[in-house]
């Protein structure tokens, strides 16, 4: 395990408690829901926001800001190196990172199924709390409701952020042109193939560990230093790499041709698909995210990207053309050429 | 990834497709039986590159594209009822039956699961003895032996509450069906390399001299495929028909013993119906009856009525290769990935899926689904 999450887990022993599990009633708003939010909410994320106790948080917003939601409701809940927990906060720190936002405020609802243990939900708090630490967030209001057993699938989260706009931002769809560069900052499909290898019924060994991390520091980094030449940010995250690029050359009505040979993937990671029956191109990705920027600084922004934490494998894995409007084209290994579309729904393994 | 990043290299790749060009003086139409074998000619743009000349014709060896509706239906009404778990590989799970598909009852509740392994299934019946857990056993002579370990085990453990619907279809008369159609113009065949992993080519030798045709037992990876087509292409050049194994680093000419073994003690042959084809003669597996009580077609004494296919869909045509899916008039208006009218539109493998991106892309590039 991340030695910083390790700390922290030790750091913060569960409380001594006179119930182990968490019932009804401890969504019911009343003497319980205040046993279960002291010992934990309150007593982890203490901050001046939270300390009021007030229906609501009092923040301030200062100039041009993002806003954005999410909801968590994965199986299983933990996984390789992480849980749900870290999941919900990085997920909406990075959706304000993509929008070019300094992550500020964020809320945390939980949706309960009685049952849950004490000790597991005690461990997606602490993880919470690490990611939320890490990414520099203040967790400012929240809410904790408890659904009978069989009405939900252990615990589901949602988050709500806001960050303020970062003064060099300037992050628009309808800034990508023709000959902008496109640049993935690590490697595909990890986070999906580590879930997918402790999914009931599919259990294989690997080391493999879920990438999920907060990106809105390296995202600063960037615009500190090529503001505005970086045209757009995305994280590929359900759908993955193939379903955003879709999209961004659908809404843009542009094309976009990509190099196979170019794209970065764990050999393991590139195996278990090869098992699975799965293209990387569509398995989900929580740390990564993919920048489209002016051709002029591509070499110096992969420069960067290198030298920061989580992007060691960053590449350049194509560009924006004005052929094949509206469609994602991939340049086999072998040189062969291929559209590459949208899911319609869920991937689903091949039988041979 | 050793032993398959050779198989994509991208300078052997050129050289094979250079040997083709420099082989072939006329068109020649192959067909690769397997649906895995298209599924790599899209994935890897292998269409985009071959000389116009060599025509590849998808052939009928995607099992989700030939389970016949009817069985579809039957493990839709089987998955249904509340005490059963239906058991499926994955893909088997999105192809529309006559009313419905497995992943829209299993939205509105049915237990549907997905596996990789059919012992999987045994596994769940023993944990869940008061559930009757079904695996619908789809596929060719790949996933054969499996499903049968699956009943050898049940059967040893006496494990009641665990079924097989079968589904199981076979190549040969597969390809032996194509030529025997008259209207086909199949010039040769790259045969199913896991299919022959598992039964041996000896089978192949006589369509060979029946309907003197070269049949090249081929694999998977970009290499195989070119060497595959370059052997045949060879071959017709010459005049020559043989049956040649490209595969020969995996396929055995008596193919895995311990797996036919394994087929051989749970399965007999049969007369099966293909969807879109219609009844081959001896083209299935059906359960021994020794293993009555884990066949789920019998124990649950399904009357399921039969509903006839949608009379615009030329699928069967498309699958032996004498349309273009493109030459459909439902194909790309009515019938799309997303409201297929037939399997070959609805499977990564079929055919229609793959030529529908075809259409879009202003006809230079295949995608897959």
């Amino acid at each position: 395990m991340n030695e910083a999450k390790l700390k922290m887990q030790l750091s913060c022993p569960m409380p001594k408690l006179d119930f182990d599990i968490i019932t009804l009633g401890h969504g019911s708003g009343g003497l319980l829901t205040n046993r279960l939010l002291d010992s934990g909410v309150f007593n982890l994320f203490k901050n001046e926001y939270l300390d009021k106790r007030h229906d609501g948080a009092f923040v301030n917003l200062e100039g041009p800001s993002a806003f954005t939601t999410d909801s968590f409701v994965i199986s299983p809940i933990f996984f390789p190196d992480s849980n749900i927990g870290e999941l919900a906060v990085n997920g909406t720190v990075n959706d304000l990172a993509m929008c070019g936002a300094i992550p500020q405020y964020l809320s945390l609802s939980f949706i309960i199924e009685e049952g849950l243990s004490m000790e597991e939900f005690w461990k997606i708090l602490v993880a919470i709390k690490f990611a939320s630490e890490k990414a520099e967030i203040q967790i400012v209001t929240g809410d904790t409701k408890v659904v009978e057993r069989g009405k939900g699938d252990k615990i589901f989260i949602n988050t709500t952020g806001i960050g303020k706009i970062h003064p060099k931002a300037n992050i628009d769809l309808s800034r990508v042109e023709i000959g902008d560069k496109i640049i993935v900052s690590d490697n595909l499909a990890t986070h999906g193939i580590a879930i997918m290898s402790v999914r009931e019924g599919l259990e294989f060994e690997t080391d493999i560990l879920s990438d999920t991390r907060n990106l809105n520091h390296n995202v600063s980094a960037l615009l500190d230093e090529f503001g505005d030449e970086i045209h757009l940010l995305r994280d590929p995250t359900r759908g993955g790499l193939a379903t955003v690029l879709t999209e961004i050359a659908r809404d843009a009505k542009l094309g976009i041709d990509i190099f196979q040979e170019q794209i970065p993937i764990e050999e393991q990671v590139a195996g278990a698909c090869e098992l699975l029956g799965l293209d990387p191109l569509y398995v989900a990705n929580e740390g990564i995210f993919i920048s489209i920027v002016n051709p002029e600084i591509a070499d110096n922004y992969l420069q960067k990207l290198h030298s920061l934490e989580g992007s060691t494998h960053a590449s350049i894995i194509g560009e924006i053309v004005k052929e094949h409007t509206g469609q994602v084209v991939l340049t086999s290994s072998i040189g062969g050429k291929r559209v590459v579309n949208m899911l319609v729904g869920e991937q689903l393994p091949r039988i041979c | 990834m050793k032993f398959l990043t050779e198989y994509r290299d991208a300078a052997l790749v050129k050289q094979l497709l250079d040997q083709i060009s420099k082989s072939v003086t006329q068109t020649w139409t192959i067909m690769e039986v397997c649906g895995g074998q298209t599924h790599s000619l899209v994935k890897n743009g292998l269409l985009s590159m071959l000389p116009e000349n060599v025509q590849m014709i998808h052939g009928p060896g995607c099992p989700v594209c030939v389970t016949p509706l009817n069985l579809i239906d039957k493990a839709i009404h089987l998955a249904e009822k509340s005490n059963v778990i239906l058991c499926s590989f994955g893909d088997m799970l999105r192809v529309p039956g006559s009313k419905k598909s497995l992943l829209q009852i299993k939205a509105e509740g049915a237990d549907v699961r997905i596996l990789y392994s059919p012992l999987e299934a045994v596994d769940l019946a023993i944990k869940n003895p008061e559930k009757e857990v079904i695996f619908f056993a789809v596929g060719f002579e790949t996933t054969a032996p499996a499903n049968a370990l699956s009943v050898l085990h049940a059967y040893e453990k006496q494990v009641g509450n665990f079924s097989i619907l079968t589904s199981h279809v076979l190549v040969p008369p597969a390809m032996e069906a194509v030529m025997n159609d008259p209207n086909s113009n199949i010039k040769a065949f790259l045969a199913a390399g896991h299919v022959c992993t598992i039964m041996g080519i000896d089978e192949y030798y006589p369509l060979v001299n029946k309907y003197k045709i070269p049949i090249v037992v081929t694999g998977f990876e970009p290499v195989d495929l070119l060497q595959g087509i370059l052997m045949c292409v060879q071959q017709l050049e010459k005049g020559e028909y043989k049956l040649e194994n490209q595969y020969s680093r995996v396929v055995k000419s008596q193919g895995n013993l311990r797996a036919r073994n394994a087929i051989d003690k749970v399965f007999k042959i049969e007369n099966r119906e293909w969807r879109g084809i219609g009844n081959i003669p001896h083209s299935g597996y059906e359960i021994k009856e020794k293993y009555h009580a884990h066949n789920a077609n019998l124990k649950f004494n399904i009357k399921i009525d039969k509903v006839s296919e949608c009379k615009d869909c030329i699928a069967g045509l498309v699958l032996k290769g004498i349309k273009k899916p493109q030459q459909c008039s439902q194909f790309g208006t009515n019938c799309t990935p997303e409201t297929p009218l037939g399997a070959p539109m609805v499977s990564s493998e079929g055919a229609c899926a793959a030529y529908y991106h075809f259409h879009q892309a202003n006809n230079d590039l295949v995608s897959i689904s």
